[in-house]
């Protein structure tokens, strides 16, 4: 497994009438193999943007983006994506969805279909594997998602705002879902969310962004996720540095939208 | 079995037609029931109360039923068979009596008298106001106006009481006095006394009321019957009498004489002083040939002083009042079971006329259906649907496309010196390919009904299978949307039937035309859907399918294609519709065989049980298409709206 590494990274969007939208400027770090990083930022500071340009989908306007040592040029396996929602095929069962990269690559069924059971297991959705996916709820499609995109063994997992239509309780058991792949496979996740708490606890690194131009405006070293592979993640979050975070987070954002609100 | 059930179809229909009422009434009281312990329904805008319920279905379907039972006086057939039979020799007797009725303003505003005079008078202050503008010599001015005078007084004589003359005014009298004597007879009860034998006999012969198309019963078979029939006879010739009746006295004639002389002076005045001006003498001509119209209608004397007709007026509001009576229940009958519509006499038979007869009675409608769907008797010769036994080399020939000979290598043999040819292998393949073979016979489907489906679902599937694929590719590249678009936008929105003389024209008036013609409409129809379907995939679904490792043609398969399959089925089932309605249409406009062509041929025979038999076939089979798509739509896209 290798680093991901964004030199310079900038893109510049052009919007009607000859105006343009700085939604990346400058962007540089790097980051490890098996980190675990949450991007956290007011709405439209870039967050999608960038992840997009590491999935593949968008070419930066400068600056690249390099996994290990070759440069990302589009989409590819070795980079899972999980959406938000609606991503998945709701005319294929639970686990004709989970095992679609595998067909697509042409595996032979008797080994996926031992491998989708796994992943089923894992994610908690066993015996589910013949209902069709539009009759499951919000959290049990999330984690089909989740399925779907590790079975594919990515080196690193993109994920925009995974949690972020499910309801607080399904948020919780999802949040422990993810910590519990994580630390199992050791993989390199980069999950966007909007949620300050969420961002602390998924997050052992943190960027909190901030827009026009998007910019990576503080970074965090955190030590919550690696407890919250053991710990129960209700203690974490009512733990008084937990807190202390948060807070401190919390008003450096409501200072950007502030000043957002200011500049209109 | 039909001749059974036609037998006793009276005692059918009134059965049906009873019970359709009690349903309605049961339905509709027990859907008042279930509203009031319905929960849900206690709310206004509740979308629970628009779930219907089959007590309401019943409720719609008998209400269409009665409604078509009543209007198209099958009901009435079934209760009264006989009432028809009565009010034709009532009906003879009202025509009989309305030449002299439209002399009265009876039914209509003006006495016939009134409306003349006000028509001539209009036609000579037309032509009084002409004579100023046509460039009349002073001569010729001073003579025209002379003579609209005269034909004003000739007018004004026939309207004058003193000069109708006492031969007129007697006849007056005499007229009215025979009314007056219908009018008794038609009071007594005794009138016109035993029918005749021949009378029974005609009346024995009779056919039933609509056994042969709309014809009544026309020989009176009752009491009442010999009593109307009678008095039509006797009204006939009165009314032949009066309608001889003119205002020729004395003066009227003298002034018509004077009349027809001024006018050829007149004439003559025109032709003595020939015009450079052609108009001129147009006009003249003109002129001379209004006056002399004129004189022609008064010359008729149909005009009578005001009062002269008084009486003969009054004594056909008597006898109008006394048939009234004499009909009885009859009138009751006429207007409550005989809606939207009347019995009328004809020369020689009586009819129905009004709904009675353009709305066919559902009975005799499912005559005509049993009748045509009998592949026996079929229409025109061909059944409505049936089997038909064709040997299994024309199925191969329509299958394998002729050209497959030519690619067998070698030559196709020739005939040697003695005339004989050999076969080789490329000419038995070419029997093969052209179904030139012996074979075994299979059954296959034919008939009116069956031609119209196949075209339609032959267009269709041109349509679909190279529609899908072309709106496919514009929904994903600019390049096709681009170049493709402006002749789909073009063509797409002309109505299917406007191009139909044209490709008629250029395929001829087989099954080709049409058939390309359902492909266009189907064809526009399927690129759209299927475009719309491939623009409308979430992009968050192409990502994953990329960032899984899936190819472009993949993603395609895979991906686009079911996630447009809901539009896609959208489509077809928009474009059955579609193709139903313009193959129907294109089949009237030329073609021997289909449902349209049935249809177009009974609207030139005024075959209205065929016209409604194939309205209703169309109805079914167009319902029977769209449940079946829906039930396709359940069952291949259940994730439909719940991506
Ligand atoms: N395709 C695009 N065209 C023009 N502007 C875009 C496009 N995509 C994103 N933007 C702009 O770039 C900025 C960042 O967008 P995005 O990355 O979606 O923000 P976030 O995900 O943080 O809410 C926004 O101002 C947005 O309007
Ligand atoms: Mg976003």
């Amino acid at each position: 497994m290798s680093d991901l590494v964004a030199k310079d990274l900038s893109m510049v969007f052009d919007v009607g009438s000859g105006g343009q939208v700085h939604a990346l400027n400058n962007i540089n770090f790097t980051l490890k193999s098996g980190e675990l990083l949450s991007v956290l930022g007011p709405s439209g500071c870039g967050k999608t943007t960038l992840l997009n340009i590491i999935a593949g989908f968008n070419h930066p306007t400068s600056g690249g983006v390099y996994l290990g040592d070759e440069e990302i040029k589009g989409p590819g396996v070795n980079r899972g994506m999980v959406f938000q929602q609606g991503a998945l095929f709701e005319w294929l069962t639970v686990s004709e969805n989970v095992d679609f990269g595998l067909r697509m690559k042409g595996t032979d069924p008797k080994k996926s279909r031992k491998m989708v059971d796994e992943w089923l297991d894992i994610v908690g959705l066993a015996g589910f594997g013949d209902v069709p996916t539009y009759q499951l709820s919000g959290g049990m499609q999330q984690r089909i998602a989740l399925a779907r995109c590790l079975i594919n063994d990515p080196d690193l997992i993109l994920m925009d705002e995974p949690l972020g239509a499910l309801d607080a309780l399904t948020r919780e058991k999802m949040q422990s879902l993810v910590l519990k792949i994580w630390k199992e496979t050791g993989k390199t996740i980069m999950i966007i969310t909007h949620s300050v708490e969420e961002a602390l606890l998924l997050g052992e690194r943190l960027f909190v962004m901030a827009p026009r131009p998007g910019r990576i405006h503080k970074e965090y070293n955190l030590p919550f996720a690696d407890r919250g592979v053991t710990e129960d993640t209700r203690d974490i979050k009512n733990g008084d540095d937990f807190i202390h975070t948060r807070e401190e987070i919390l008003t450096m954002i409501w200072d950007m939208e502030e000043e957002i609100m200011g500049q209109v | 079995m039909f001749d059974f059930l036609f037998e006793y179809r009276g005692v059918i229909v009134g059965t049906i037609f009873v019970a359709l009422i009690a349903a309605v009434i049961w339905a509709f009281f027990y859907g008042r029931k279930l509203i009031r312990t319905e929960k849900n329904d206690a709310v206004f805008g509740n979308p629970a109360r628009a779930l219907g319920g089959w007590h309401w279905v019943i409720t719609g379907v008998s209400a269409i039923l009665i409604v078509w039972l009543y209007f198209s006086w099958d009901a009435a057939r079934a209760f009264h068979p006989k009432a028809a039979n009565e009010l034709c020799q009532v009906a003879k007797l009202s025509s009989a009596v309305n030449p002299i009725r439209s002399t009265f303003p009876l039914e209509k505003e003006f006495l016939k008298g009134t409306s003349l005079l006000v028509r001539e008078n209009a036609q000579l202050s037309e032509l009084e106001e002409r004579v100023e503008r046509l460039g009349f010599s002073e001569t010729e001015k001073a003579k025209a106006k002379e003579t609209i005078d005269l034909m004003r007084a000739a007018i004004t004589g026939m309207t004058s009481p003193e000069y109708l003359d006492a031969e007129t005014s007697s006849q007056f009298k005499s007229i009215e006095a025979r009314i007056d004597d219908l009018t008794a007879k038609l009071a007594d009860e005794n009138y016109p006394g035993e029918p005749t034998t021949e009378q029974v006999a005609a009346a024995e012969k009779n056919a039933r009321w609509g056994d042969s198309g709309n014809e009544i019963p026309n020989a009176p078979a009752s009491p009442r019957g010999y009593k109307f029939d009678a008095a039509a006879k006797e009204m006939k010739s009165i009314a032949s009498d009066f309608s001889k009746i003119r205002n020729k006295n004395e003066n009227f004639l003298a002034q018509i004489e004077k009349l027809k002389a001024q006018i050829a002076s007149l004439d003559e005045l025109a032709q003595a002083s020939p015009g450079v001006d052609e108009l001129l003498v147009q006009n003249r001509a003109d002129f001379v040939k209004g006056l002399t119209r004129v004189l022609r209608r008064v010359d008729d004397g149909n005009i009578f002083p005001p009062d002269a007709l008084n009486n003969v007026q009054a004594a056909l509001v008597k006898l109008d009042d006394e048939q009234k009576s004499q009909q009885g229940g009859l009138r009751f009958y006429d207007t409550f079971m005989m809606p939207g519509g009347q019995i009328t006499s004809g020369s020689s038979s009586c009819s129905e006329q009004g709904s009675g007869r353009w709305l066919p009675k559902p009975s005799d409608t499912l005559r005509t259906f049993a009748r045509i769907s009998n592949p026996e008797i079929g229409y025109k010769g061909y059944p409505l649907l049936w089997y038909k036994m064709k040997p299994f080399g024309e199925m191969v020939d329509f299958v394998l496309p002729d050209f497959i000979s030519s690619l067998v290598p070698g030559k196709f043999p020739r005939h040697d010196e003695n005339g004989i040819v050999t076969p080789n292998f490329k000419s038995k393949v070419h029997d093969i390919v052209t179904g030139n073979f012996e074979s075994f016979k299979v059954p296959m489907p034919s008939g009116h009904v069956w031609d119209s489906l196949l075209r339609v679902l032959a267009g269709l599937f041109f349509g679909i299978i190279l529609g899908v694929p072309l709106g496919l590719f514009m929904g994903l590249s600019r390049f096709s949307k681009g170049f493709f678009d402006p002749m789909i936008e073009l063509y797409r929105p002309v109505p299917p039937l406007a191009w139909a003389p044209l490709i008629l024209t250029i395929f001829g008036i087989g099954d080709d035309g049409k058939i390309f013609l359902l492909f266009m409409v189907a064809f526009a129809i399927m690129v759209i859907s299927a475009r719309t379907g491939a623009t409308g995939t979430h992009l968050s679904k192409i990502h994953a399918a990329h960032s899984l490792g899936a190819t472009n043609r993949q993603i395609l398969r895979k991906v686009i294609l079911p996630n447009s399959l809901p539009e896609i089925l959208t489509g077809i089932r928009i474009a059955i519709g579609v193709c139903w309605g313009t193959l129907v249409a294109a089949e009237m406009l030329a073609g021997t065989t289909g449902i349209g062509f049935v249809e177009n041929v009974a609207r030139k025979q005024s075959d209205y049980e065929i016209i409604w038999t194939t309205i209703i076939i169309l109805g079914l089979l167009g319902l029977l298409f769209d449940l079946m798509m829906r039930w396709i739509i359940d069952k291949v896209i259940p994730w439909r709206g719940k991506g």
